[in-house]
C-alpha cells in the first residue's frame, strides 16, 4: 500500500468563504454542500430535451486538465462531459505514457501544466492527500478538484450520492443509510459519511467484516454491523461498495464467493430494508461479488441515475471554483 | 410609482397588440404562434399573470444565469437569486413570435443574455420586448417595444419588483452595496 501524505490544514475556500478548490467533504459546512446541490439542480436543465444547444458558455476559454494517476473510466469521462457542457477545453493526460513515467516529480508535472495555462486541475491519485499538496502549490487562479485520492476522499462522488439521495428521498433528517462492504479502503464511504453527518442524517450504518471496517474517529457516530440481516432492517438507502482488491493485504477479505455469501446484496436481503429503499453503488460494480444482478438491475436500483447526476454535480463544482 | 397601475397599462397594451397583430400582419406572420416568455424572476411573475388575465394557454420562463456576462467578475453568486426558476419554454421556439417580458430594463445586459438563452432552444421568427419600467442608462444597443413607464433613478439604487401573498406587485427600492 502507498503511504499517505501527512494530514495538514489545507484551505479549499477564499477569504470570503467561497469554494476555490474541492478537496474534501470533511468539515465542509452544510450551507456549502446545499449550495452545490442546488447549483447542480440548475445544471440538470442543460440537458432538457427542448434545449437544442446542450451546452452553456460559462467556462468558455478555460482549460480543464484531467490528471488521472490512477485508472478511472466513469469519473474521468463524466468530468470530461461536464467540462464540455460548460464549453471548457478539456485535456486528458495519459499519465502512464507521460513524463511521470519517466521520473518527473508531481510538482514538476503541475508546474508544467500551469505553464500551459491550466485553469482547473482534476486530480486522481493513489496517494492520499496528493490533491491537497497540489492545491497548496498552485497559484490562486488555478483550481484543484479532487477526483479521488488513495483511501482518503472522493468529494464529487460523495456530492453526487447526496444529490441522488435528496432527489429520491427529499430530506436527510429522517433517513437511515446503510453502507456495505469495504469501508476501510473506501474514499467514497468516507466522503459519504462526512456529508451525511453534516446534512443531519440521523442514522448511518456500516456493514462488513471486521477486517474491512476502520476503527478511527472518521467513524464517530456510525453504527457498526457485522451481519447484513440486522444492518439492513428498516433502512431507506442501501449503498454497496466494490471490494478494492488493489488496496488490500492478503487474507483481509473472505475469498471467492464467501464474501457474497455473507455480505452480498441479494433480493432476499434487500427485502429487509424499507419497501421503497433505493440501492446505490458508486461503480465499478462486481456482479456476484458485492451485489446480485437481480438487485443491480432491479426496480429499486438508482445506480445509473447516480452516473447521470454526477455530470450535473461536476458541472456545478467546476463552475463554482472557477468563478471564485 | 405604483407597480399595479403599470401592470394594468402593460396588460392593456399587450391585449391591443395581440388583437392588432392579426390586423396589421402579413399572411405569413398571422400563422406565427405568439408566446409570452418572462425573465426570471420578476418578468416570469408578470408573464404568468398576463397569461392568466388574457386566458393564454401557456407562458414561458427564461433564466439568464448560464449566459450572464459577469461570471468572470462575480462567479456563480449572481446565478443564485433566480436558481429556483429554470428556463421552461413549453412551446416550439422554432418559427414562433415571442414576446419577452421583464420588470425593469436598464443596461440591456440581461436582455442580451435572455436572447442567447432563448436561441439555445431554437430560432424564433420574431422577438419583441415588453417591460414594466425602463430606467435608461443603456450599455448595449437594445430597446423595448413596449414600456409601461420610463423612470429616472439614481444609479446606486436598485429597483426590484416584489409580489405579495395576494399576487399583487410592488416596487422595492434598495441602495446598492459596494
Amino acid at each position: 500500500m502507498v503511504k499517505p501524505i501527512a494530514k495538514q490544514a489545507v484551505k479549499q475556500t477564499n477569504a470570503a468563504g467561497e469554494l476555490t478548490h474541492l478537496l474534501t467533504l470533511e468539515g465542509m459546512p452544510k450551507e456549502q454542500i446545499v449550495q452545490i446541490l442546488d447549483t447542480a439542480q440548475q445544471f440538470v436543465s442543460v440537458t432538457d430535451p427542448a434545449r437544442e444547444v446542450k451546452k452553456v458558455p460559462l467556462l468558455r476559454g478555460k482549460s480543464v486538465f484531467n490528471l488521472f494517476f490512477e485508472n478511472s473510466t466513469r469519473t474521468r469521462t463524466t468530468f470530461e462531459i461536464a467540462a464540455n457542457r460548460l464549453s471548457a477545453d478539456v485535456i486528458n493526460l495519459d499519465i502512464s505514457t507521460s513524463s511521470t513515467a519517466k521520473g518527473e516529480s508531481l510538482i514538476d508535472t503541475i508546474d508544467n501544466l500551469i505553464a500551459m495555462q491550466a485553469d482547473i486541475l482534476v486530480v486522481r491519485h493513489n496517494v492520499s492527500r496528493a490533491p491537497m499538496e497540489i492545491a497548496q502549490h498552485v497559484p490562486s487562479f488555478v483550481h484543484v478538484i479532487n477526483a479521488g485520492d488513495g483511501s482518503h476522499q472522493h468529494p464529487t462522488q460523495g456530492l453526487l450520492d447526496m444529490y441522488t439521495m435528496r432527489h429520491f428521498k427529499h430530506d436527510f433528517r429522517n433517513l437511515k443509510v446503510a453502507i456495505i462492504g469495504d469501508i476501510v479502503h473506501s474514499r467514497v464511504a468516507k466522503s459519504n459519511i462526512h456529508a451525511l453527518t453534516t446534512l443531519g442524517c440521523p442514522e448511518i450504518r456500516v456493514i462488513g467484516p471486521e477486517s474491512l471496517l476502520p476503527s478511527d474517529l472518521d467513524m464517530l457516530g456510525v453504527k457498526v454491523f457485522h451481519e447484513m440481516e440486522a444492518g439492513l432492517k428498516g433502512v431507506d438507502v442501501v449503498m454497496t461498495l466494490r471490494i478494492q482488491k488493489e488496496r488490500m493485504e492478503e487474507g483481509q477479505v473472505p475469498e471467492g464467493n464467501a464474501f457474497f455469501k455473507q455480505f452480498g446484496l441479494t433480493q432476499a436481503r434487500l427485502a429487509l430494508a424499507k419497501p421503497d429503499a433505493i440501492v446505490m453503488h458508486p461503480g465499478p460494480m462486481n456482479r456476484g461479488v458485492e451485489i446480485e444482478s437481480a438487485v443491480a438491475d432491479g426496480p429499486q436500483s438508482v445506480i445509473l441515475q447516480q452516473v447521470t447526476f454526477g455530470i450535473a454535480v461536476r458541472m456545478a463544482v467546476m463552475s463554482m471554483v472557477a468563478g471564485n | 410609482m405604483k407597480a399595479e397601475v403599470l401592470y394594468r397599462k402593460l396588460l392593456v397594451e399587450l391585449q391591443a397588440h395581440l388583437e392588432g397583430a392579426s390586423v396589421n400582419l402579413s399572411a405569413a406572420q398571422i400563422n406565427q404562434p405568439i408566446f409570452l416568455a418572462g425573465l426570471a424572476v420578476g418578468g416570469a411573475w408578470l408573464a404568468e399573470r398576463l397569461a392568466k388575465d388574457l386566458a393564454l394557454p401557456q407562458f414561458g420562463v427564461i433564466n439568464v444565469a448560464f449566459h450572464r456576462d459577469d461570471y468572470a467578475e462575480k462567479g456563480l453568486s449572481a446565478m443564485r437569486s433566480a436558481s429556483s426558476m429554470p428556463t421552461h419554454l413549453p412551446f416550439e421556439v422554432n418559427g414562433a413570435h415571442i414576446i419577452l417580458i421583464d420588470d425593469v430594463l436598464s443596461t440591456g445586459r440581461t436582455v442580451r443574455a435572455a436572447l442567447n438563452e432563448l436561441f439555445d432552444f431554437g430560432r424564433p421568427a420574431r422577438v419583441e420586448l415588453m417591460v414594466l419600467a425602463d430606467r435608461g442608462k443603456r450599455e448595449l444597443p437594445i430597446a423595448a417595444d413596449f414600456v409601461a413607464e420610463f423612470i429616472d433613478l439614481p444609479e446606486q439604487q436598485i429597483l426590484a419588483l416584489e409580489k405579495d401573498a395576494d399576487g399583487h406587485f410592488h416596487f422595492h427600492i434598495e441602495e446598492r452595496h459596494g
